[in-house]
């Protein structure tokens, strides 16, 4: 049996991917990208755990945060391409009307 | 706590409420362009059936769905609030829809959806429920930023939302994760017996405690993770921006609250310094950034930022008086923020963008009334008496002296005194002034009627504060 931790570090592992990807990655679709990735460390956490501990809420977690990146990723592609029509860019960078 | 269909009443109003956004979108389908008013009169009364469903509910106290959802006087308190700012929201939306030519059913539609979304996460018993009720909030939310889609700012204000947004969602679910493998269940009760229980030992607790930090943190727009803020504010559509800035930010508060004081009670030790220390950051750069901003949106974003501060100071105190102050802040916060939306929403006519603090040059000369509204929230923001945002404030603060935190209370008081300054500025230039040129206000039956329900509420409780008071104290969070 794989021991629990090797799901921890690969979740762990995602995870830093997908925050390095959000903050460091200029186009929208690949930072949308990063974000599923940390979702999914997520349900890799909620699902090893939930084997480990023999109880079936880490699962039922897990099928409602795939229900509701579903969602986020439908309005998110929405919007970048609604973004998309008004700039004609996806760069992060162009996208500074305001600043502080 | 076995199902039964009964158990379907506890979530009664969140039904009636879904229902009729949905129905809303079936509606639009079949009103003409020019009459799209009526949506909106539609979701206020769905608002009012759904709020006399709460209120009928009041004094019931149950935890149904296994736990899933929690039904108590402290959930109904925050129920109400969000139907209050729902409900004003859409009556200053309608004139400045049009004036967009932005008025479409959907926007009524997304409003109660997002209002559903915050009574789930108000009433949430579980961890699952408060994930699901800050991800319906929030997806409604990143369109609503976005409905003046013509416009670049405001299709910027949504992607930047939608981005940082999902990012601190995803924080959030990662800290839910460990926080699930160590105590083995996602159910706040259960996790705080576990807790009370087994202090900390565990160094995974402190990581996953970080990670809900900083989650709720972006959510409450409290500095280091308030980048987003004064983005979002300035580019959504300003009823949107008045929206955003009180409902959600009540929600996400009592939520915060809840979680930290019910799951996390038992550890509070080790997460009030962190709080302590994100409550200054946040009160000082709210309050100094406020300062050299000349956009009254981007102003007021600051200023929310600065509020969150304050009240957070309710989070640290905590027990009795810090949950009864924080309640009592945010409904104050709530009513007289949207009010002063409201002024702004005003200025919105013809070429007249009104957002900028120059655009209320000499208004008190050509439209007294309309100045004398923005001073008496502009006063209240800053705290100064007869209005409420002081009695507010002086909960808040009496709150911390007594739980031996003076010097968090003096912090607060300075900056407030900091913060009078950039309130008193729009003041200045609404009286000492003149104006350039004429003010053509887009006054409208709906926008009057929430302005003076803002307006009356914030000086009634400002002197007679008694009946919110006891409606709190009445309401306060009970942990076993």
């Amino acid at each position: 049996m794989v021991p629990l931790s090797y799901y921890l570090t690969l979740g762990a592992v995602l995870f830093g991917i997908g925050i390095v990807g959000v903050l460091i990655r200029k186009n929208i679709i690949i930072i949308l990208l990063s974000i599923e990735l940390m979702l999914n460390a997520a349900n890799i956490n909620f699902v090893a755990f939930s084997h480990y501990l023999q109880d079936v809420t880490g699962q039922v977690f897990v099928f409602f945060v795939m229900t509701v990146a579903a969602a986020e990723v439908a309005v998110g592609l929405a919007i970048i391409i609604a973004l998309y029509r008004n700039r004609s860019t996806i760069n992060v960078e162009d996208i500074s009307l305001m600043k502080w | 706590m076995n199902f039964s269909w009964i158990q379907l009443v506890a979530i009664a109003p969140e039904i009636v409420l879904t229902i009729g956004a949905c129905a809303l979108l079936l509606f639009d389908l079949v009103i003409p362009r020019d009459q799209k008013d009526k949506l909106g009169y539609f979701a206020v009364g769905i608002l009012i059936v759904a709020c006399y469903g709460s209120w009928k509910l009041a004094n019931v106290e149950a935890d149904v769905f296994f736990g899933m959802f929690t039904l108590d006087p402290y959930a109904t308190y925050f129920k109400m609030l969000v139907y209050l700012a729902g409900a004003l929201t859409i009556l200053l939306s309608m004139t400045y829809l049009e004036i967009e030519k932005i008025h479409l059913g959907e926007y009524y539609g997304f409003v109660l959806l997002s209002t559903a979304g915050m009574m789930v996460m108000v009433s949430a018993g579980d961890l699952i429920m408060v994930y699901l009720g800050l991800e319906l909030l929030s997806i409604s939310l990143y369109t609503m930023a976005g409905f003046k889609r013509s416009e670049s700012r405001s299709i910027e204000a949504s992607a930047k939302y939608l981005i940082l947004g999902s990012f601190s969602s995803a924080i959030l679910l990662y800290g839910i994760s460990i926080l699930y493998g160590i105590a083995g269940t996602t159910n706040l009760k259960a996790l705080g017996t576990f807790f009370a229980a087994n202090p900390l030992d565990n160094p995974g607790l402190l990581v996953s405690m970080g990670f809900l930090v900083v989650g709720f943190g972006f959510k409450v727009a409290a500095v280091p993770f308030h980048m987003w803020t004064p983005d979002v504010y300035e580019g959504s559509p300003t009823p949107v921006t008045a929206f955003m800035s009180v409902a959600p930010k009540a929600a996400s508060f009592a939520v915060f609250l809840r979680v930290f004081a019910e799951a996390l009670g038992g550890l509070k030790p080790h997460w009030q310094p962190i709080l302590v220390t994100v409550a200054v950051a946040t009160m000082i750069l709210g309050n100094v950034v406020a300062i050299v901003q000349t956009n009254i949106k981007r102003m007021l974003a600051y200023s929310s930022i600065a509020h969150a501060g304050y009240a957070l100071i309710g989070i640290i105190v905590g027990g009795g008086l810090g949950t009864m102050s924080l309640m009592l802040y945010l409904m104050i916060y709530a009513l007289m923020n949207l009010g002063a939306f409201g002024v702004v929403i005003l200025l919105r006519k013809g070429g007249m963008r009104g957002e900028e603090i120059s655009d209320f040059t000499g208004l008190a000369k050509k439209n007294p009334v309309a100045a004398v509204i923005m001073l008496i929230f502009m006063f209240s923001l800053a705290g100064i008496p007869p209005t409420a945002g002081f009695v507010a404030k002086f909960y808040l603060f009496m709150g911390a002296v007594e739980a031996g935190m003076v010097w968090l209370a003096v912090v607060g008081v300075l900056l407030s005194a900091v913060s009078a300054y950039y309130y008193l500025r729009v003041v200045m230039v609404m009286y000492m002034r003149e104006p350039s040129g004429d003010f053509d206000l887009a006054t409208s039956p709906a926008t009057s009627l929430a302005l003076v329900i803002t307006t009356i509420a914030v000086l009634f409780l400002g002197l007679y504060p008694a009946p919110l008071i006891d409606a709190t104290k009445a309401a306060i969070l009970q942990i076993p």
